[in-house]
């Protein structure tokens, strides 16, 4: 049986050590030289690779990941460096380019472990040199021991907020403000539910408290104002706090970014149907509690099925292989299904209680002011989107996201709505008084990242 | 932009161009890495005439941060290697 595992990150380790484990070898794809995911990204060689350094708290887990990813490599038909661009359900094949050349690959069953990038606000003064979204700014500084600026401000909501200002703050950077869009008594009524998650929790009120005790300015419950900059770079960011008072901070860097979407183009090649989970307030793609989809033959793990963290990640991997195993008439260990079952039944009450001590901030992107650059990659302002979005506009109405798509480009560029996707949607579902989940998602197209013409035709 | 280095900056050093002007920079820098924190400033100009841009999510899916590298055409600075060498103009 021909099985394709696309990405290396905490999902896709754990689900090819369960297939190698059954005896098979899969074709295993990830776009970075060396796997590990986002999280667990490891610095090119000839950097510092100290797990204790680059990891913190997860050093533990990124050395078990580290260690079960290189062990694997030799077992599987490794392929780093290469970009499944394009994924034909009917034929069973992916396309795939690594350094430039083309290549076909025909599978049975696939497991999909595409992770996550960071979920995005614009506000005026987003596209500056210098601002760039948290994980920009925790990778910098992970995989180059480089800082976004000398002197930033963190801005957003969410774990990797708290996160990424201590590990600045650590390294040596000046940590200009904390800048939370979450008014803190949101989240002190959900720490009932966090407790659940023993020391992610605990971690999360570590990095506070230290950030605190070193006299960082933190704020919460604050609204955005503005990235002041220049061509020349970011110069501060003014805010407006819970009070209707206006601040201001001097600083040359900016990192943002308000939780987590999954990265879920090729599932939706693959023709898996999405729903949009109102907790996460994304839109994910349907599998059951297994990483089973519709699809027969497509396995969903990891962030990339709906965000639920690393350690999920790992669980959810496992499970996936286990199910594909099951279905493809493997003999699987009940007893380690019913371990990984109830390990993802527990950590899915602590995501929800996650997911109310973070709330996206839709408000925010709906009050978008009409001038401020919505798409990044067109140029395109929220006021053009609401002019589209009117029944008198030119071209008709446009009552969901890809009809608008189509009207004013926007998510039509470089990145494919990646960007500024999910606060296209809310722009457009505020000007025609819908509910978000009403006006649908940018759909995926091939190829999914921007590649040379020469091996798109060859492919065709 | 100017990206700062706080750590791991006594690798040997390796120098490239960016548009004819000599840059040096350290083994192991990505390209993002190599031009910003030399104090190139910027990566490319928008295509509407919204200003300079630097890159944004860092981890390929963007295109934010595209140069073009002689030999190898355009590619993204965040997910590829300096070398020794390189020929790099912006956008």
């Amino acid at each position: 049986m021909r099985v394709a595992v696309v990405g290396a990150g905490p999902a896709g380790v754990r689900a090819v050590e369960a297939l190698v484990a059954a005896g098979l070898t899969p074709v295993w794809i990830d776009e970075a030289p060396d796997g590990g995911g986002r999280i667990y990204q490891r610095p090119p060689p000839g950097l510092l690779r100290d797990p204790g350094k680059l990891y913190g708290f997860e050093a533990g887990p990124a050395t078990a990941l580290h260690a079960a990813l290189d062990a694997l490599k030799p077992r599987t038909d490794w392929r780093p460096e290469t970009l499944v661009w394009h994924l034909r359900p009917g034929a069973q094949r992916l396309s795939t380019l690594h350094r430039g050349r083309q290549a076909e690959l025909a599978y049975d069953a696939a497991i999909l472990c595409t992770g996550a990038m960071d979920r995005v606000i614009p506000i005026p003064g987003w596209t500056w040199p210098g601002v760039t979204t948290l994980g920009a700014a925790q990778i910098a500084l992970k995989t180059q021991g480089c800082g976004i600026g000398r002197r930033v401000v963190f801005l957003g909501t969410g774990p990797l907020l708290w996160l990424v200002a201590y590990q600045y703050a650590k390294a040596g950077a000046q940590v200009a403000a904390v800048l939370d869009t979450t008014p803190f008594a949101t989240k002190a009524m959900a720490a009932p539910g966090l407790l659940r998650g023993g020391t992610t929790f605990a971690k999360g009120l570590y990095y506070t408290a230290w950030l605190r005790a070193r006299g960082v300015r933190i704020a919460e419950g604050i609204t955005p104002l503005a990235i002041e900059g220049t061509a020349h770079g970011v110069t501060g960011v003014a805010w407006r706090d819970s009070a209707g008072r206006t601040h201001h901070v001097d600083c040359d860097a900016t990192g943002m970014g308000w939780g987590l979407k999954p990265e879920a183009q090729l599932a939706d090649l693959a023709a898996v149907p999405f729903r949009f989970d109102a907790q996460q307030h994304n839109w994910v793609p349907q599998r059951d509690a297994a990483g089973r989809t519709p699809v027969p033959g497509i396995y969903l793990a990891g962030d990339g099925a709906g965000i639920g963290g690393a350690e999920v990640a790992e669980i959810a991997g496992a499970r996936a292989a286990l199910a594909l195993l099951e279905d493809s008439g493997h003999r699987v260990d009940a007893a380690q299904v019913t371990r990984l079952d109830a390990r993802l039944a527990r950590q899915a009450r602590f995501r929800t209680a996650l997911e109310r001590a973070f709330p996206f901030p839709a408000a925010l992107a709906r009050a978008m002011a009409d001038d401020t650059i919505l798409c990044r990659c067109e140029g395109l302002r929220a006021g053009e989107l609401r002019a589209a979005a009117r029944a008198e506009a030119a071209t008709g109405p446009a009552p969901e996201v890809n009809r608008a798509k189509a009207f004013t480009r926007v998510g039509m560029g470089r990145c494919q709505g990646r960007i500024c996707g999910a606060a296209a949607a809310e722009i457009l579902a505020a000007e025609l008084g819908r509910d978000v989940a009403e006006v649908g998602r940018l759909r995926g197209q091939p190829p999914v990242k921007p590649i040379p013409i020469a091996p798109a035709a060859e492919a065709a | 932009m100017k990206l700062v280095r706080l750590r791991d900056d006594a690798r040997p050093r390796i120098a490239l161009t960016l548009e004819g002007a000599r840059i040096e920079a350290q083994q192991g820098d990505t390209l993002l890495t190599a031009l910003l924190a030399a104090g190139a400033g910027y990566l490319r100009e928008s295509e509407f005439e919204d200003g300079p841009r630097a890159g944004f999510c860092l981890m390929g899916a963007c295109q934010d941060c595209w140069v073009t590298v002689v030999g190898r055409g355009r590619v993204r600075a965040c997910a590829t290697l300096a070398e020794p060498g390189m020929e790099v103009s912006r956008g």
